[in-house]
């Protein structure tokens, strides 16, 4: 592997990392496995792309991705909690009606973002060079998320969402409406989703409606990549992991693309299926580890 | 005070399981009652404490909680009113969240919850004093995970978070039921103790006649749905566990004659 596709790597896993923040919070916290991210990545690109296309501030894109990606979490999360649908479907429901609104708000299946002024550019005026600059921006960006994830699992507010994950009756008999949290906690998650979409956008220079695809399945395998790394433990311990996880896992599919044996090459597409793979791998990996361990 | 009047609860209505778990049941409870409440299995005493606390909605009747009408109110609203323990030591913490984490979600029990930090300093002055008071040595070890405690300790933290903030009316189901022997005559020490000491009115479920007479100043027996037993005071103290078990058969043989009845 190059040192740019290492550096590339690296930036893509602090991108993303924001985005599997989101997914540590709906798997891991709250217990609710949410597809809806799948729409929601592409949702928070086309909306800060056509803002940003519109003349908008780049930086005020990303408030407005934030906020859609909010309130596309909030369907899902009513969708369960309200007409009592199992969350994964009401996910799948979300993600695949965000595939019609998201070509709706672009008006066609992709907005470029060549030459328009995105959130790199007030940092290249520095004089950095691009990579850096992006590193810089997204490492502070991605800190920033992790952090105030941290923060708010440690409010009031965020214990009760830690609750309503571990133990529904109990935090009822707290006084705590627990559809009111599934809701804020599911949006939330899709917030930070959105908000990595944007920025993924921004960096690469366009929104496209397909580029959500498979978000799930490597927000996943990062959160695990993450825990077999960091082991799993506290709150804190579990955001700081998600994002390690992120760039560990963004620099192992690059060192897996640059992996060639003969005319053999793993290809761009050949990615989710190593993925599944690897997710497989790691969930089953405790059972077969029990079971041999009774022998 | 508490009011139920006329309650009823059907499970599975209309269909060929139809049960009454409660039927028009009016029950007045004063302030400062300690209930002690036995009765058969499947005769409704779960459900009884479960349509108080709101987990179903029941199917007539009224219930009033403190001077208000909470017919109405889904569970999480009454949990502002209502201190409660339940018969699976899981059932009534975290696991996943440290000891002062669950108290500091029971100290916000009914009022508002924000973005304040969760676990505060003076909340910790608090938390170890009450801890203190069960003598489990629980107060050294606020950060530990409550998963890693016994079933014993975990029912002791869950009293301690239902009577955190006084409520209206402490419940308990048979909250004593999954412990061993010695675990469980030191919660029931532990719970008359808090009672006594708070002035709590509570609603207690047991299996054990012995605890039913010996504790509390009234004591409920429940037959299919109905309250066929309600003694207080003076009353209650003379009763024994062969007058309740009299009674428990006479409720059988009811029955029994009336089934013989049906069937001719
Ligand atoms: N959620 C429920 N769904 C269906 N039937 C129930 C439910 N809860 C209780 N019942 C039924 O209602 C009756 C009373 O149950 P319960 O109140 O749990 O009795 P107890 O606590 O006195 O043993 C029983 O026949 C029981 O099977
Ligand atoms: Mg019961």
């Amino acid at each position: 592997m190059t040192w740019y596709a290492f550096i590339g790597a690296v930036e893509q896993g602090l991108l993303y990392g924001i985005m599997v923040l989101g997914v540590y919070l709906t798997f891991r916290v709250l217990d609710f496995p949410d597809l809806t991210v799948d729409g929601s990545l592409p949702l928070g690109a086309a909306v800060s792309a056509v803002a940003i296309a519109n003349g908008v501030n780049a930086f005020i894109a990303l408030i407005i991705a934030m906020v859609a990606g909010f309130l596309a979490g909030c369907v899902t999360a009513l969708l369960n909690t309200k007409l009592r649908i199992l969350h994964l479907l009401a996910s799948i429901l979300t993600m695949i009606a965000l595939y019609s609104v998201n070509i709706r708000i672009m008006d066609g299946p992709n907005v470029s973002l060549l030459g328009v002024t995105t959130v790199l550019d007030p940092i290249m005026a520095w004089g950095l060079p691009g990579y850096l600059a992006a590193l810089l921006l997204f490492a502070a960006v991605a800190l920033v998320a992790t952090v105030a994830m941290i923060w708010f699992l440690h409010t009031e507010l965020g214990l009760a969402v830690l609750a309503t994950g571990d133990n529904p009756r109990m935090i009822t008999a707290q006084g705590v409406n627990t559809h009111k949290i599934i809701i804020l906690g599911v949006g939330l998650s899709n917030a930070l989703v959105a908000v990595s979409g944007a920025l993924v956008a921004q960096n690469q220079g366009a929104a496209d409606v397909n580029m959500g695809v498979g978000t799930i399945i490597a927000g996943l395998a990062s959160v695990i990549v993450g825990e077999t790394l960091l082991g799993r433990g506290g709150i804190t311990r579990g955001c700081i992991a998600a994002l390690c996880g992120s760039v560990v896992y963004r620099v192992a599919i690059a060192a897996a693309l640059s992996f060639k044996m003969g005319r053999f090459a793993v290809t761009p597409s050949d990615l989710n299926l190593i993925t599944a793979l690897l997710v497989v791998l790691a969930l089953t990996v405790p059972t077969i580890k029990a079971r041999w361990s009774r022998r | 005070m508490i009011r139920l009047d006329g309650i009823g609860k059907r499970f599975h209505r209309g269909g060929i399981n139809e049960v009454i778990a409660l039927d028009e049941i009016d029950l007045h409870i004063r302030p400062g009652d300690f209930v002690t409440i036995i009765g058969s299995n499947g005769a409704g005493k779960s459900s009884l404490l479960n349509a108080l606390a709101g987990t179903f909605a029941v199917d007539g009747g009224s219930i009033w909680l403190g001077g208000r009408d909470v017919t109405a109110w889904p569970a999480y609203r009454r949990a502002a009113l209502i201190g409660r323990v339940f018969q699976d030591p899981l059932v009534g913490t975290c696991a996943s969240l440290s000891i002062e984490q669950n108290l500091a979600l029971a100290v916000r029990r009914g009022r508002g919850r924000g973005l304040g930090i969760g676990v505060k300093a003076h909340h910790r002055i608090l938390f170890r004093e009450q801890l203190a008071s069960l003598g489990l040595g629980l107060e050294d070890r606020l950060k530990a995970r409550v998963g890693l405690l016994s079933g014993g300790q975990r029912q002791a933290l869950t009293m301690v978070m239902a009577t955190l903030i006084q409520p209206e009316v402490l419940l308990l189901d048979e909250h004593t039921a999954a412990l061993d022997p010695k675990t469980a005559s030191q919660i029931l020490d532990l719970t008359s103790r808090l009672i006594a000491a708070r002035e709590l009115t509570t609603l207690m479920v047991t299996h054990n006649m012995s605890h039913a007479l010996a504790l509390g100043n009234r004591l409920v027996m429940l037959h299919r749905g109905r309250v066929i037993l309600d003694v207080a005071g003076k009353e209650k103290t003379r009763l024994t566990v062969e007058d309740l078990l009299a009674r428990f058969y006479a409720s059988q043989g009811e029955t029994f004659a009336s089934d013989r009845a049906l069937l001719g």
